[in-house]
């Protein structure tokens, strides 16, 4: 809806005065050798952006604690607060029992990060902009969380969505309201991060196309300034909000009683 | 230039038109190399911090607890070192006054000894001196008494020769001895 209208107006701007609005052009998957189609195995812009993240979590979690320092470097302090801030989030929200899945939350929590903050670079490309990524990231979460349930309680995982401490009249209401609440969450899941990351991007790319004309540059140069702050809290807010959402999923799937 | 880009903007515009309408996010299309290369991207981060990353930084923490806690033990015990070389302290100090008033006691004791001792001494020999003193006085007065008996005794004689008497030595004396008794 909004696309459209920037659309629409980004062409009557560039008939006119040369203006051109191309906000979700920087969403666009494109190879980066050749041209042409793109395959399953391409290099795209969005793999060289994958490849730069994993090297960004290299960077900051390996060559920077290489000291193994008791009284840490800086570099090495940030990959001991990123540690830290993941491992008590896991305890506090989700409880001692799922420190086995450490490895995987720290997993989604760096590469989310990382991605969010390379994709604020200029010219850079968002993964986490895009729905497909978001999407295979919140899905892998709900299988995960789903299968673990299962094979953790069995069927004493539906008790979920059997919420005892409610009237028994009530129950089957609030049952269907938890199945459906349920099945919503890696939609909602997906869709938060994709969203923010996608319109905090495009917001900027819209005041940068209004940097082209020389009365409006200073207001949109403030503009950019203003957002790209903004973006940057949200990089890091958005990645914590989709990894304390999987502690929150995974703390049922390992105590689903109420 | 702007119409360069323009034209250009618009050849990719009919492009993502038969993509997407607006969202290059929905091209179905590129959705296989999207997931395909995201999967390669989180197997490797998975594994750079289940295999590198993680171990190393929980070896530091614990590397640093241990540090912490050993180095509180040891800042514990020279704790309490310094609490027993501060009773020690006390102890020798509480120990050397006592002395010192031990000491003093005794000087103090041994000096009222030695003074009652001379005070003594001096009483006695101030005694022994009043005593010879009193003899000789009381020799003095006896010597005194005799010598005018005896001049007495002398004048009354030559007296009673003078006038003529007969004095018989014994009477006489026995009326000087008479007279100054009384």
């Amino acid at each position: 809806m909004a696309d459209n209208a920037h659309a629409a107006a980004a062409e009557h701007a560039a008939e006119g005065t040369g203006l051109v609005f191309h906000p979700m052009d920087q969403f666009k998957v494109q190879p980066l050798f050749g041209g042409g189609d793109v395959h399953w195995y391409s290099i795209t812009n969005a793999t060289l952006w994958l490849a730069l993240t994993v090297l960004a979590v290299f960077a900051v979690m390996v060559l920077a604690t290489r000291g193994r320092a008791v009284i840490p470097s800086r570099g090495q302090s940030v990959g001991e607060l990123a540690y830290g801030f993941v491992y008590k989030m896991i305890e506090d929200v989700t409880g001692k029992d799922a420190i086995v899945y450490f490895p995987y939350i720290m997993t989604l929590f760096m590469f989310i990060l990382m991605n969010n903050f390379l994709g604020l670079i200029p010219t850079s490309f968002a993964n986490t902009a895009q729905i497909a990524t978001t999407a295979i990231l919140a899905f892998a979460v709900f299988f995960a969380v789903t299968i673990i349930g299962f094979v953790k309680h069995g069927s004493h995982f539906l008790g979920l969505f059997w919420v005892t401490s409610a009237p028994l009249a009530i129950r089957p209401v609030l049952a269907v309201i938890e199945v459906i609440s349920y099945f919503v969450r890696p939609v909602s899941h997906s869709i938060r991060l994709a969203g923010n990351i996608t319109a905090g991007h495009a917001v900027i790319k819209v005041f940068a196309a209004f940097a082209g004309l020389v009365a409006l540059s200073p207001l949109a140069i403030l503009g950019i300034t203003a957002m790209y702050g903004l973006e940057m809290l949200v990089a890091f807010i958005q990645a914590y909000v989709f990894t304390i959402l999987t502690c929150v999923y995974l703390k049922d799937a390992l105590h689903p009683s109420h | 230039m702007a119409t360069e880009s323009h034209g250009a903007d618009a050849v990719a515009a009919g492009h993502a038109a038969a993509e997407s309408a607006g969202m290059p996010q929905l091209a179905v299309e590129t959705f296989p190399n999207q997931i395909f290369w995201l999967v390669v991207a989180l197997v490797a981060t998975y594994l750079i911090l289940s295999r590198v990353a993680l171990p190393r930084i929980a070896a530091v923490l614990a590397e640093r607890q241990g540090t912490i806690t050993n180095d509180i033990a040891a800042a514990e015990e020279l704790k309490l070192k310094a609490k027993e070389a501060e009773a020690a302290y006390e102890k020798a100090l509480a120990d050397a006054r006592a002395e010192a008033n031990r000491i003093v006691d005794e000087t103090r004791a041994a000096i009222k000894g030695d003074l009652d001792a001379a005070l003594e001494k001096a009483d006695a020999e101030i005694a022994a001196k009043t005593a010879g003193s009193e003899k000789a006085i009381a020799d003095i007065r006896a010597g005194a008494a005799e010598a005018a008996a005896e001049v007495a005794k002398e004048t009354a004689k030559e007296l009673v020769a003078a006038l003529g008497g007969d004095a018989d030595g014994r009477s006489v004396s026995a009326a000087v001895n008479a007279r100054m008794k009384g």
